[in-house]
């Protein structure tokens, strides 16, 4: 059985106890709680925290994605900003950056202009740093 | 027949998990405290590499240490493309181990090299093995290498480092992080052993020491060998496939 709940709104990190450290804290953005489980295509115009499951395709174009710590993805992802805390399993383009924390498991490749990666994230994968101009000339 | 096949089950656990234990050391060493130690190394493999890396553009490099931003960071910013994969960590999978006919836990090579290593033919202008060969289980490591052999270019490098003979079996295991054209960082691995918390994280072993007769044997099928040999019992070899 296949669970879709989106909660649409404002959240501060402690209302959950600073466990999504990195969800956003003002402002209008998506999150998807981690009983959630979605599959399909996901797409938006603003920024979107996933703490739960996604299987398929997630395109937000110039807005950020962030895998929450019991996040589980499993998608190709096109977005702004891309940061990891959780497991994802699928290819990432972002035009912006990609931050891979230090809990993020991910199995796939990375297309970004800049990527940051702490002590203990596990990447399986490539990576392809790519500069403004050279991403230009892709598009 | 359910409760009758338990006892079975839980010498066959047993048994596996044994197998995976022989790769860390013996636990009842106390785990020093976590403090993130990493030591300065020369490496005149390293060295050589950053010589190919910076005559050419866009070259392709897999590193098949740990996750390593420093390394990601040194290839990706002189526009190389960096490819991860961490074999040592996917070599202690417990999900390779298999039965063989006399009933004893072997790895499964064919599953390990289905699910990793897949890629294109003659694709990768360097590969960093690192210290791979001497912390692998040994029936992985011929296949391993031959499997390198064909996702390299010709003329393409490979990097790797073997303890000399020196080297006792509780040797620290190391990752590498590149800090400089021909500078490392080395900093202690550690693993947790499946099933168990990551606060018994420990080292992995030493499996074995190769002489230079097997470090030729290993690469025979590579154009040409290079040692370097290093203060640290450790012995460098660049490989040209």
């Amino acid at each position: 059985m296949i669970y879709n709940r989106f909660i649409r709104g404002e959240q501060s990190a402690s209302e959950d106890g600073g466990q999504s450290m990195d969800a956003p804290k003002t402002g209008e953005f998506a999150h998807i709680g981690k009983s959630v489980v979605i599959k399909g295509e996901l797409s938006g115009s603003e920024d979107l925290y996933v703490d739960g499951n996604v299987e398929g395709k997630i395109e937000l174009r110039n807005h950020s994605l962030t895998i929450g710590p019991n996040g589980n993805v499993k998608a190709d992802i096109s977005a702004k900003a891309v940061v990891v805390q959780g497991k994802l399993d699928g290819n990432v383009n972002a035009s912006e950056r990609v931050d891979l924390r230090k809990s993020a498991v991910m199995t796939g490749d990375v297309i970004t202009q800049r990527i940051a990666i702490e002590e203990g994230a596990f990447l399986k994968g490539k990576v392809d740093v790519q500069r403004e101009a050279g991403r230009a000339a892709a598009l | 027949m359910a409760s009758g096949s338990r006892p079975q089950v839980r010498a066959s656990m047993s048994s596996v998990s044994g197998n995976v234990m022989k790769f860390f050391r013996s636990s009842n060493q106390v785990a020093s405290p976590a403090v993130p130690q990493k030591l300065a190394r020369r490496s005149s493999g390293m060295g050589e590499v950053s010589r190919l890396l910076n005559s050419q553009e866009g070259l392709c490099v897999l590193d098949m240490g740990a996750t390593s931003a420093s390394n990601i960071r040194f290839f990706t910013s002189n526009g190389h493309k960096n490819y991860s994969e961490d074999l040592l960590c996917s070599s202690l999978d417990p999900a390779l181990r298999i039965q063989d006919s006399a009933g004893n836990s072997v790895i499964d090579s064919k599953k390990f090299l289905d699910d990793n290593l897949v890629y294109p033919a003659a694709h990768f202008d360097v590969v960093l093995v690192w210290n791979l060969p001497d912390y692998m289980e040994e029936s992985l490591v011929k296949p391993t290498i031959d499997r390198l052999w064909s996702v390299m270019k010709p003329g393409g490098f490979l990097l790797t480092f073997f303890h000399t003979r020196d080297a006792g079996p509780d040797s620290i295991c190391y990752r590498y992080h590149v800090t400089g054209t021909d500078m490392l960082e080395m900093q202690e691995v550690k693993f947790a052993p499946p099933g168990r918390p990551s606060s018994e994280k420990q080292s992995p072993r030493l499996q074995r020491v190769f002489n230079n007769r097997h470090i030729e044997n290993l690469f025979r099928d590579f154009a040409s060998i290079k040692f370097f040999l290093a203060r640290d019992a450790i012995r460098e070899v660049l490989v040209v496939r």
